[in-house]
């Protein structure tokens, strides 16, 4: 298992180290002179070398590169070009809205999905089935920023039961904060409890027909515990890699549903940057989305080699 | 497989059906839409569905349904490209990567596909938008790039298992290049499961397309696309729902079609599955 888990890291190393690399040059190669951007037109040409040399951007580009990535390491992201204020007090600000929200949606997505997914694989072909294969096809399909924009025209603006958009922070309680949370989240949680309830649903059905369920029910077992000692364990496999890459994309796919539910979150700093060509805010939140990336396929990876000693051995 | 195959695949042809419907509208845009979308109309703006403009006007008093055809060859166009780009760079990679197993060129092929895949397309846009401004076609590149560890994965995925029959092993023993294989032998062979996966991608590439322009970092205006419709629609859906419904349902539907049909291939492909479901 140690092996198995130093390989993983190694690996998990290697991506980041390259997706930083990427991301540096690809925000390296744009044109023009952040010092002279901040300062405006105006600016007198010492002024511009002293904030350069402020700013860190004499030195040589490899230089560079290490001294941002070993600030990361020691959660230290830069400043600002825009606001002058420490990147990592921004994206933290920011934080305490998208993780949540990711949370809250890849939890209901959980929750819709397995019950739906097992239902309709234990009475395949059933009504039941029928309705879920079908809900879910359709869920596939929906834009979530469109559902959520439904759900603001029917539950914000109809109904009243909540508001429209915006978040009163943490500090107006928790329930008032989960409350602006909802809505968003059960657009990002639509799609993927899609997926899931399919993956899940078609998992289910191949292990349910493998020799070891017959004998399981041959032993005596009913088809009950057959299901929950035997059958769901072996199908939460594939099932653990979509939620892990779920995840993943709930926290970046969350940006384009903050902008439905005007939420502050890590969504709307990222576009603010665009437009200020505040590019290091875009070079932070983009290694930071890649980082959570890279580090829930490395779970999931360990996942995977504690629950399958067989995979440990292979790779 | 023939074409009765096809013709008795329900969700082959409801999805084709409903993809054709969009692929006329988009075709029969470029000559004759009901109405003309680049001139401002205001007396006209904010008509709710009615006769002659059957799915209403916007703020700018543009013919909704106008902006929906033409809308569809925008996305239609995005995600085509998308796809092409991620099979003609894709594809090669999986038959080297599979031609070539188990060495470091392989490795190298898989864990920049792995790289690839830690960006979600979303990020790749936002990258790509930060550097060289919003245009639809750095979305068509961002969604392109997506695309690529995809059809490298699948097509990989495949010829490894034809590697090992027999007909590819007489190939070689008939001194035939591993390149040669790949393109005479490997290729036909995985071109169904490409058929499939494209078809899929297709719909993600709708999908992907509609959110980049939702939030600025696709198809910019004037050009109409659904997603920018969309986002145009927000401040006024509290008041004008439908503005925000059609464009909405139009990419449903699309990428519903697009789904079923995959669906339905993947069936008449698979005579396993068509079996076990009969």
């Amino acid at each position: 298992m140690l092996r198995y888990i130093l390989k993983r890291l190694q690996a998990l190393l290697i991506s980041l180290v390259v997706a930083s690399l990427v991301i540096f040059s690809a925000v390296e190669i744009v044109p023009g002179d952040p010092a002279s951007f901040m300062l405006g037109i105006n600016a007198q040409e010492d002024t511009i070398m002293a904030l350069r040399e402020q700013l860190g951007l004499n030195v040589s580009l490899t230089q560079r590169y290490f001294t941002w990535v070993t600030g990361m390491i020691q959660g230290d992201f830069g400043t600002s070009y825009t606001y002058r204020t420490p990147v990592s007090d921004m994206i933290s600000e920011r934080m305490v809205i998208s993780l949540p929200l990711a949370i809250y949606a890849l939890t209901l997505s959980t929750l819709i999905a397995f019950p739906a997914g097992i239902i309709a694989a234990t009475r395949r072909g059933s009504v039941a089935d029928v309705s879920v294969m079908g809900v879910t096809q359709l869920g596939v399909a929906i834009p979530n920023f469109w559902f959520a924009m439904l759900m603001v025209v029917v539950f914000a603006i109809n109904l009243r039961w909540f508001s429209a958009g915006g978040f009163p922070g943490w500090d107006a309680g928790f329930f008032a904060a989960m409350k602006a949370l909802t809505l968003p989240a059960i657009a990002l949680a639509l799609p993927q409890a899609s997926i899931l309830a399919r993956v899940m649903r078609s998992s289910l059905l191949d292990t349910l027909s493998e020799d070891f369920i017959r004998t399981a029910r041959a032993k005596g077992l009913t088809r009950r515990q057959t299901l929950w000692r035997h059958a769901l364990r072996n199908a939460l496999i594939p099932v653990l890699t979509i939620i892990g890459l779920q995840f993943a994309f709930l926290l970046a796919g969350g940006i384009i549903i903050e902008k439905v539910f005007f939420l502050p979150g890590l969504g709307q700093l990222i576009f603010q940057a665009i437009t200020q060509r505040d590019l290091i805010v875009v070079e932070s939140v983009v290694m930071l989305l890649v980082f959570a990336v890279i580090l829930v396929n490395f779970t999931v990876d360990l996942a995977y080699g504690l629950a399958d000693p067989r995979l440990r051995r292979s790779r | 497989m023939n074409a009765a195959h096809f013709l008795r695949s329900r969700s082959f042809m409801l999805g084709l059906i409903l993809t054709l419907i969009f692929v006329f509208a988009a075709l029969i845009s470029f000559l004759w839409t009901p109405y003309e979308i680049d001139g401002v109309d205001i007396p006209n703006k904010l008509h709710a569905p009615a006769w002659p403009n059957l799915l209403g006007t916007d703020q700018y008093g543009r013919d909704v349904l106008s902006m929906i055809m033409v809308g569809a060859r925008v996305s239609i166009a995005v995600a085509l490209v998308a796809v092409t780009i991620g099979m003609v760079i894709g594809v090669p990679l999986g038959l080297a990567a599979a031609a070539k197993k188990g060495t470091w060129w392989d490795e190298i092929i898989m864990r920049g596909n792995d790289l690839v895949f830690a960006f979600p397309s979303l990020v790749i846009a936002i990258l790509i938008t930060a550097i060289f401004g919003a245009s639809a076609i750095n979305a068509i590149i961002a969604i392109g790039i997506f695309n690529i560890p995809v059809f490298a994965r699948i097509t990989r995925g495949g010829a490894l298992s034809l590697w090992e029959r027999d007909y590819i092993l007489s190939a070689r023993v008939a001194g035939k290049s591993p390149a040669r294989i790949s393109i005479e032998h490997i290729l036909p062979n995985v071109m169904n499961l490409l058929i499939v996966q494209g078809t899929i991608q297709f719909s993600l590439g709708i999908l992907a397309e509609a959110g980049l322009s939702f939030v600025g970092l696709g198809v910019q205006p004037p050009t109409p696309s659904w997603g920018r419709m969309l986002a145009d629609s927000q401040t006024l859906v509290y008041s004008y729902a439908y503005l925000a419904l059609f464009p909405g349902l139009a990419i449903v539907l699309t990428v519903l079609g697009l789904n079923l049909m995959g669906d339905g291939l993947r069936d008449i492909f698979d005579p396993k599955v068509r079996k076990s479901r009969t």
